[in-house]
């Protein structure tokens, strides 16, 4: 591999070599690959360099062809940040460290317990070895429409805390994703933790995911549903989908049909076809537009179902 | 950028742009070859490694995060005893056919026997079910790596020694 002549290496944990290699950058924007052991180092070596392309289990990144891995000469590695990993308890609810990866989270007892649809779509993020290196951060910032944890994300009401130039700051999700594949991330700032509230008392969460095989598939359709069913009566709904839209949506024309009346398979059926009724999907490799609408109207209906089951 | 890490317990070093994969480091100037490219887009799982002992698709590791780190290669893996005993079941039971698969499930399959011993069909056909395979429908490689082991197989039934053709007829 070539790197033109006093390129700024940095070999992995060697921040020495990191810190002089940006302090003096040469003018051709040389190779590099930086591997900060803190946030703090991390957060000025992307101030300084905003074009660093940050990377964390790499898992779309590295996807890219050879030539444009080559493009992408200079490397932010995220993976060594200990603030950026593991699960914390806050007031009201847990947050989780960006580079937490899948299995980690899947395998999580707090997790499990307080937020069963992410324990669940963690558990189909790919196989083994993805789960092992693809992180939830890395699903928010890639914001792919299909991302499998984003619907989970929407139907509770996560919070992005990005941390940047000018220090952190806080992105209710459902407004992080501003379009394909956009995110309103600034220059220069990072995914550091994802805050999840708990949902009510009483409430119930449920994930499904729909693709060609029950693993290591790309989702034609993935919802999840948190909601609470009190004296027969649906009290709060939030329903997140995937893969119908060009980001992950609230459902909100599908939540307003069911919130506030009586639980029934009537009442599913009407948030099935709000749910249908409320996105435009579109053909492509993985499915149809129609597929997709008809799937999502009949996953919504079961969940919606399954909401009031023996409540 | 250059990266000092340890590979099947022998410190090495390799050269390369950040994002080169672990994959073409490998097989390339390493000269591990028993790493298998599949798909290159972390679909199949022929390409497993451990790295610090976690199963991962090297295909999709940049060789900046392998710096300072542990990677363990199906050669690693037939090192050991137990990953010996491995490959010996699995062997045993018919699990390999063309092989390309081979590798990359024997590295998963060592991972996941290591965190546990006597994990049930079902957890193996999860733990497995990033490696494809298109040539033995996945059940030779399921009874290679569960207790259905020591049933007779069709595959076994095949070992029965099948008589040399005469030598004049190979004249």
């Amino acid at each position: 591999m070539t790197r033109p002549a006093g390129g700024g290496r940095v070999g992995g944990d060697d921040v020495e070599d990191g810190a002089s290699a940006r302090s003096a950058p040469p003018p051709a924007a040389p190779e590099l690959g930086l591997s900060p052991g803190s946030l703090a180092e991390a957060r000025r070596a992307f101030a300084g360099d905003p074009e660093l392309v940050p990377v964390a289990g790499g898992t779309d990144l590295m996807v890219a062809d050879r030539l444009r891995r080559a493009a992408l000469s200079r490397v932010l590695d995220l993976t060594r940040l200990p603030e950026l990993r593991g699960v914390a308890e806050v007031e009201g609810g847990l947050e989780i460290g960006a580079a937490t990866p899948f299995h980690a989270l899947r395998d999580h007892p707090e997790v499990r317990r307080r937020f069963p649809a992410l324990a669940a779509a963690a558990a189909v993020v790919g196989g083994w070895q993805i789960q092992e290196r693809a992180t939830l951060g890395g699903n928010v910032a890639n914001a792919s429409p299909a991302g499998d944890s984003l619907p989970v994300l929407l139907a509770l009401e996560a919070v992005v805390v990005a941390d940047g130039p000018g220090g952190e700051r806080e992105i209710p999700y459902e407004r992080f994703h501003l379009g394909y594949r956009r995110t309103a991330l600034e220059p220069g700032e990072l995914i550091v933790r994802i805050r999840l509230p708990d949902p009510p008392a009483g409430s119930r969460q449920a994930f499904r995911k729909v693709g060609a095989r029950e693993a290591q598939a790309i989702s034609k359709v993935v919802v999840a549903l948190v909601g609470r069913v009190e004296d027969g009566t649906v009290a709060r709904l939030r329903i997140g989908a995937g893969s119908v839209a060009a980001t992950p949506v609230r459902l909100r024309a599908a939540e307003a049909a069911g919130e506030g009346r009586p639980w029934s398979a009537e009442l599913a059926d009407d948030v099935g076809r709000a749910a249908r009724g409320e996105v435009a999907p579109i053909d492509d490799v993985r499915s149809t537009a129609e597929y997709r609408s008809e799937v999502l109207g009949r996953v919504v209906r079961r969940l919606v179902l399954g909401l009031g089951e023996g409540a | 950028m250059k990266a000092r890490f340890a590979i099947n317990g022998e410190a090495r070093e390799a050269e390369g742009a950040p994002l080169e994969r672990l994959l073409d480091v490998l097989r390339g100037p390493l000269g591990l070859t028993g790493t298998k490219e599949g798909c290159g887009e972390g679909e199949c799982g022929a390409c497993t490694v451990l790295l610090d002992g976690r199963p991962v698709l090297s295909c999709l590791v940049p060789l900046v995060q392998c710096a300072g780190r542990d990677v363990v290669t199906v050669e690693g893996v037939a090192a050991t005893d137990e990953g010996r005993r491995l490959i010996e079941r699995f062997v045993a039971a018919g699990g390999v056919q063309c092989g390309a698969c081979t590798p990359g499930i024997v590295v998963t399959a060592f991972a996941l026997f290591r965190d546990d011993p006597e994990p049930g069909r079902e957890r193996v056909r999860e733990a497995l079910a990033g490696n494809l395979c298109r040539c033995t429908g996945y059940e030779a490689i399921l009874r290679g790596l569960t207790d259905d082991a020591e049933r007779p197989t069709v595959s076994s039934a095949a070992d029965v020694p099948v008589e040399a053709p005469p030598a004049e007829a190979g004249g």
